[in-house]
């Protein structure tokens, strides 16, 4: 599919991710609109029924952005989170779908270059993995006239 | 409590496929603690089940719900403003709650979704490990609080085999040789005259040996 533009869930932790996000922002570094972001306090509050909600609902990729290791700001949030990624990958592996359409990221809050370039990667990769199993419908049958 | 794992996910979409209207039920009490079949694992089946179908470019319909407990007749009444809507019903509970629903609904399509385990007891978070066989001549006192029948591999009463060996059963260095952990027990609690006193040979009866066992308290009759 030529135009296929992957649509991005980004679960940012308040603290790390989104303040990156927002340095990105303030440095004017750009990174691809295809990301949408959703501000939690912790990441350690996405759980994983969060992320699977977002691929229902026709997200291509889901990524969940924390603190560095060791740096979550509510000390294992982020540790957390990485689990309950795995978890969906382990769902998402059981159902034949590709694992890496979710990921964990970790970043500090000074870290706007890695957000953007994170984004970036992401979102390729997603682009060259071609839209969610979930909107590659079967054809309709034709029907004999 | 009772132990269980979420059946592979492809037995399952299996036994889903024929249907439309999807009745997928939790329960609140064990498989909950062992995050097999409560009300989380329900939303996620819930939604692994929706990716399945937009994949195969079908709609179904999936009516959430999670019960206290699955087991008891009460409680599966709940279920009434539900079960006719329903072309089939996915049950993450215990066999017993599988059942119970089966027996109640009987014109109902039941299915489980985990393989219950055993009667076991928490080691640590996530770590669960066989510790009762409900054998119904209960003998932890006499061996220290540690259970020959479901600890020992072949169930022996009076001391260890010789496939004992560092501690370890014969079977694999992974099962402790539950003799050995009843004898350092014992001697730890100054109790090793006990282990001279010989068990009899067991009535294996109460323990199933004579066919599906059932209590009734007449005590409790409503």
């Amino acid at each position: 599919m030529e135009n296929f533009e992957p649509e991005i869930v980004a679960f940012c932790c308040h603290y790390c991710a989104y303040t990156a996000a927002d340095m990105a922002g303030s440095k004017r570094i750009s990174y691809p609109p295809n990301v949408k972001i959703i501000r939690v306090p912790c990441t350690g509050k996405v759980d994983a029924i969060h992320i699977m909600k977002a691929l229902e609902k026709g997200a291509d990729g889901v990524y969940v952005a924390g603190c560095l290791e060791g740096d979550c700001h509510f000390k294992t949030g982020n540790t957390r989170a990485s689990h309950r990624v795995i978890q969906v990958q382990k769902i998402l592996e059981d159902l034949g779908w590709e694992t890496d359409r979710v990921a964990m990221i970790n970043m500090s809050a000074g870290m706007g270059e890695r957000f953007a370039e994170t984004a970036l990667e992401f979102t390729e990769k997603i682009r060259n993995m071609g839209p969610s199993p979930a909107k590659q419908r079967k054809p309709e049958p034709q029907a004999v006239s | 409590m009772i132990t269980a794992e979420q059946k592979p996910m492809q037995e399952i979409i299996r036994y889903m496929a024929p249907y439309k209207k999807i009745l997928l039920i939790g329960c609140n009490e064990c498989v909950t603690v062992c995050a097999a079949g409560g009300r989380k694992e329900v939303g996620l089946l819930a939604s692994a089940l929706h990716l399945n179908s937009l994949k195969e470019g079908r709609t179904i319909d999936i009516k959430e719900i999670t019960l206290e407990r699955q087991c008891d007749p009460e409680y599966v009444e709940e279920l009434n403003a539900y079960i006719d809507d329903a072309d089939a019903v996915l049950s993450m509970a215990c066999g017993c709650g599988v059942q119970t629903i089966a027996e109640r609904y009987k014109n109902a399509h039941v299915y489980p979704a985990v393989n219950t385990k055993f009667m076991g007891a928490s080691l640590s978070q996530g770590v669960w490990a066989e510790r009762c066989q409900g054998c119904g001549d209960c003998m932890l006192g006499i061996t220290a609080g540690i259970c020959p029948i479901s600890r020992c591999s072949k169930s022996l009463l009076n001391g260890p085999c010789g496939g004992s060996s560092d501690g370890k059963c014969e079977i694999g260095p992974e099962t402790d040789c539950a003799w050995c952990l009843i004898w350092e027990r014992l001697k730890e609690l100054g109790l090793q005259d006990r282990y001279e006193e010989l068990v009899e040979a067991k009535d294996w009866r109460p323990a199933g040996g004579a066919g599906p066992r059932k209590i009734i308290r007449e005590d409790l009759a409503l």
